[in-house]
């Protein structure tokens, strides 16, 4: 076994157990705090796949602003004192027969499914041609998405105002 | 598995999709429900990214996991700002718990 294997395993390792921290912890900060570990395993797993700006992009979004702003949520709404299972879970037995069974479904296709053999892959740095390809083929989806963001923010900031009674 | 082959990082998506379906599905506690949608936007862009590097060769399943980490985003501010009025309202973020339409 290679060493980039081993890392390979290790990374997907990492990422199958605290995304199963996630889903199983029945406290909401484990649950919390192991997407960290979800997050950082699936920007390794995009440095496998070569794409290089994706990874980046992953760690300053998902573990510099979702999950701090996951954090954020945890810590203002329930009061961590008051109850010992903060994170409760119902109806536990039927939906892992309905996930195993459709996780058991995809895992079969995919084993079964003949795939192209890979190409020669090469590891170039992709910064440039994302932001060619950003300015030039998906330059309308491109500005749409500041429109939407521009919508979320405000959304966010009426949601989460104080009303003002006159 | 080896990290030349399409099929292990299929394997992890489903894996992962999994993982935060089942979170969607028994989760009481609103954020949490938000967390499984996490892992299953995560589980999408790395079969994304994945087909993008295996056939096409071309990057356009990464800007398309760009757009979605983007997408993610908005959703968390959003998401987590309705959370936060539901337990200004209510008092608690249990989604069983907050069920009337109106005050």
């Amino acid at each position: 076994m290679s060493v980039s294997t081993a890392v390979f395993n290790l990374i997907a390792l990492l990422l199958v157990v605290s995304a199963a921290m996630v889903a199983f912890s029945r406290n909401i900060i484990y649950s919390a705090f192991s997407l960290l570990g979800t997050f950082m395993g699936v920007a390794g797993i995009y440095i496998f796949l070569g794409a290089d700006f994706v990874a980046a992009v992953q760690l300053l979004i998902y573990v510099g602003g979702i999950l701090v702003l996951i954090l954020f949520a945890v810590m203002l709404t329930h009061r961590i004192t008051d109850v010992t299972i903060t994170n409760r879970a119902a109806g536990r037995i039927p939906a892992l027969i309905v996930v195993v069974g459709l996780v058991y479904m995809l895992i079969q296709t995919v084993r079964t499914t003949p795939w192209a053999a890979a190409k020669q892959v090469t590891f170039a740095s992709t910064t440039a041609t994302i932001g060619d390809a950003f300015l030039y083929d998906y330059l309308l989806p491109f500005e749409l998405a500041s429109l939407v963001l521009l919508a979320a923010m405000i959304g966010a900031v009426v949601l989460s105002r104080k009303e003002i009674k006159e | 598995m080896s990290p030349n082959e399409l099929s292990s990082y299929l394997t992890i998506g489903a894996i992962l999709f999994g993982l935060g379906l089942f979170t969607v599905l028994t989760r009481r506690n609103a954020i949490s429900v938000l967390m499984g949608v996490e892992l299953i936007l995560n589980s999408a862009n790395i079969n994304y990214v994945a087909f993008s590097h295996f056939s096409s060769g071309n990057s356009a399943g990464q800007i398309y996991a760009i757009f979605v980490i983007m997408l993610a985003a908005a959703e968390a501010a959003v998401g987590l700002a309705i959370v936060l009025a539901i337990f200004k309202l209510f008092h608690t973020i249990d989604v069983e718990a907050a069920e009337t339409m109106k005050d």
